[in-house]
C-alpha cells in the first residue's frame, strides 16, 4: 500500500462520514455554515495526523492492556494543545465551535485509527492516513455546511448566491442538519453504487 | 424548587440533548435498533451521567481551579469518565450480576460517548452548584433516553417499510431523527 493510496482512500472509499458514519455529533452540531464546518475538519484533521504519528512511534513499547487509555492521554493532549492554540489566535472561531473542540477527544474516528491503522502501520503510513481521513472529514462537514448554508441562508461561504428572504431557516437549525446528513449519504451511497 | 422543575423540564424537552445539542449521536443511531437495548442503554447512560458528573464536579472545584490546572481539564475529566466506567462494570460484575447482565454490554460504549464527557465540561462552563449540576445530568440523561426509546420505536415500524436502496439504513434513520428534531422545536416555547 503506497502513501498515496493511502490517502485517496480516506478521502471517498473510507470515508469517516458518508461510508463508515463516525464521527456524527460534531457532523451534525458544528455545520451550521461552509466555514465553521471547514474549520472543524481542518482541527480535527490536525489532532488527528499527530495523534497517529504518535501512536505509530510508540506502538512497540506500549503494553496491550493499556493500549486504549495510552491512546485516548496521547489525543487528549493534542486536543489540549490545540484548544490553547485556539483560544489564543483564533478567539472568534473557538467561542463559535464551542464545547466541540474539547469533544474531539471522543471522536469515534481519533480511537478508531489509532485502534485500525496506526497500532499496525510505520510513522510515514500512520500520518498518511491521518491526512486521507482528515480531509475526507473536512470535506464531508465543509459540504454539508455548504449546502445547509445555501438552501437556509442563500449564501454560501458568505457569497450570496440567491436574496435571503428565499431561505429556509430549518436548515440552520438542528432539524435540518439531520435532514442535510441523510440526504448526503443517500447521495454517496447511490453515486458509488451505481 | 420550582427552579429546579424548570431545569428538568428544560433539559429534557427544550435542550434536548440529542435533537437540540447533537450530542451523543452515535449511540443514538447504533443501538436504537430495538425497544429493549435503547431502554438498556438510556439507563446506563443515566447511571454513569449521574455518577461522574459528580465526580468530575468535585474534580474541578476542589482539586483543578484551587491548583491553577484548569488547562487540563479535557485530559482528567476523560481519564476520570473511563476509569470510573471500568470500576463501574467491575462493581456490578461483582454485587449486582442483574443489573450487569442487563448494563454490562453498554458500559464499554459509554466510555466514548461524548454526551457524559460533555455534560461534564457544560456542567464545569456555566459553574454549577452541587446538586444543581446532579439534577441537570440526570434529567439531560433522561432526555437522551427518551429520544432513544421514541426513536427505537419508530425504527421498528421502519424495518416494514420498502424504502429506496440508497436510503436504506443510516440515511432514511438521520431524516427520521430530522423530522423528531422539529417536532421537539415545538417545545422551544415552553
Amino acid at each position: 500500500m503506497t502513501a498515496l493510496q493511502t490517502i485517496k482512500d480516506g478521502l471517498i472509499r473510507r470515508n469517516p462520514t458518508f461510508v463508515l458514519i463516525l464521527g456524527m455529533c460534531p457532523t451534525l452540531g458544528t455545520t451550521s455554515s461552509a466555514l465553521t464546518g471547514m474549520s472543524m475538519g481542518l482541527a480535527t484533521l490536525a489532532v488527528l495526523i499527530c495523534s497517529n504519528m504518535v501512536i505509530s512511534a510508540i506502538k512497540n513499547i506500549v503494553p496491550d492492556q493499556v493500549r486504549i487509555p495510552v491512546f485516548i492521554v496521547v489525543i487528549a493532549s493534542f486536543v489540549t494543545v490545540l484548544q490553547m492554540v485556539m483560544q489564543a489566535w483564533l478567539p472568534a472561531l473557538y467561542s463559535a465551535l464551542g464545547i466541540f473542540i474539547p469533544l474531539i477527544v471522543v471522536n469515534c474516528i481519533l480511537l478508531g485509527r489509532a485502534e485500525a491503522f496506526a497500532s499496525k502501520n510505520n510513522v510515514l503510513l500512520s500520518a498518511c492516513d491521518g491526512i486521507g481521513i482528515g480531509a475526507g472529514f473536512t470535506l464531508a462537514l465543509t459540504a454539508i455546511g455548504a449546502v445547509r448554508e445555501l438552501l437556509g441562508t442563500g449564501a454560501v461561504f458568505g457569497f450570496r448566491i440567491y436574496d435571503s428572504s428565499f431561505g429556509a431557516l430549518l436548515f440552520i437549525l438542528a432539524p435540518g442538519a439531520f435532514i442535510v446528513l441523510g440526504f448526503l449519504i443517500a447521495l454517496f451511497n447511490y453515486i458509488r453504487h451505481a | 424548587m420550582l427552579e429546579y422543575l424548570a431545569i428538568i423540564i428544560s433539559a429534557i424537552l427544550v435542550n434536548n440533548i440529542v435533537f437540540a445539542q447533537f450530542l451523543g449521536i452515535c449511540p443514538f443511531i447504533g443501538v436504537s435498533k430495538n425497544l429493549d437495548s435503547a431502554l438498556g442503554m438510556g439507563m446506563a447512560v443515566t447511571f454513569v451521567m449521574a455518577v461522574s458528573t459528580a465526580v468530575t464536579w468535585v474534580l474541578q472545584h476542589y482539586v483543578l481551579e484551587p491548583l491553577g490546572l484548569g488547562y487540563i481539564q479535557t485530559i482528567a475529566f476523560i481519564l476520570v469518565i473511563a476509569v470510573l466506567v471500568q470500576m463501574l462494570e467491575i462493581i456490578m460484575k461483582k454485587s449486582s450480576p442483574g443489573l450487569y447482565a442487563a448494563l454490562g454490554v453498554f458500559l464499554p460504549l459509554i466510555t466514548t460517548n461524548c454526551a457524559v464527557l460533555g455534560v461534564a465540561i457544560i456542567v464545569a462552563q456555566k459553574n454549577f452548584a452541587f446538586l444543581h449540576s446532579i439534577i441537570y445530568a440526570v434529567a439531560t440523561a433522561l432526555g437522551f433516553a427518551m429520544a432513544l426509546a421514541i426513536f427505537a420505536g419508530i425504527r421498528m415500524q421502519l424495518d416494514l417499510v420498502d424504502v429506496p436502496r440508497p436510503m436504506r439504513g443510516v440515511p432514511i434513520a438521520l431524516i427520521t431523527a430530522g423530522i423528531l428534531a422539529m417536532a421537539f422545536m415545538g417545545f422551544s416555547g415552553l
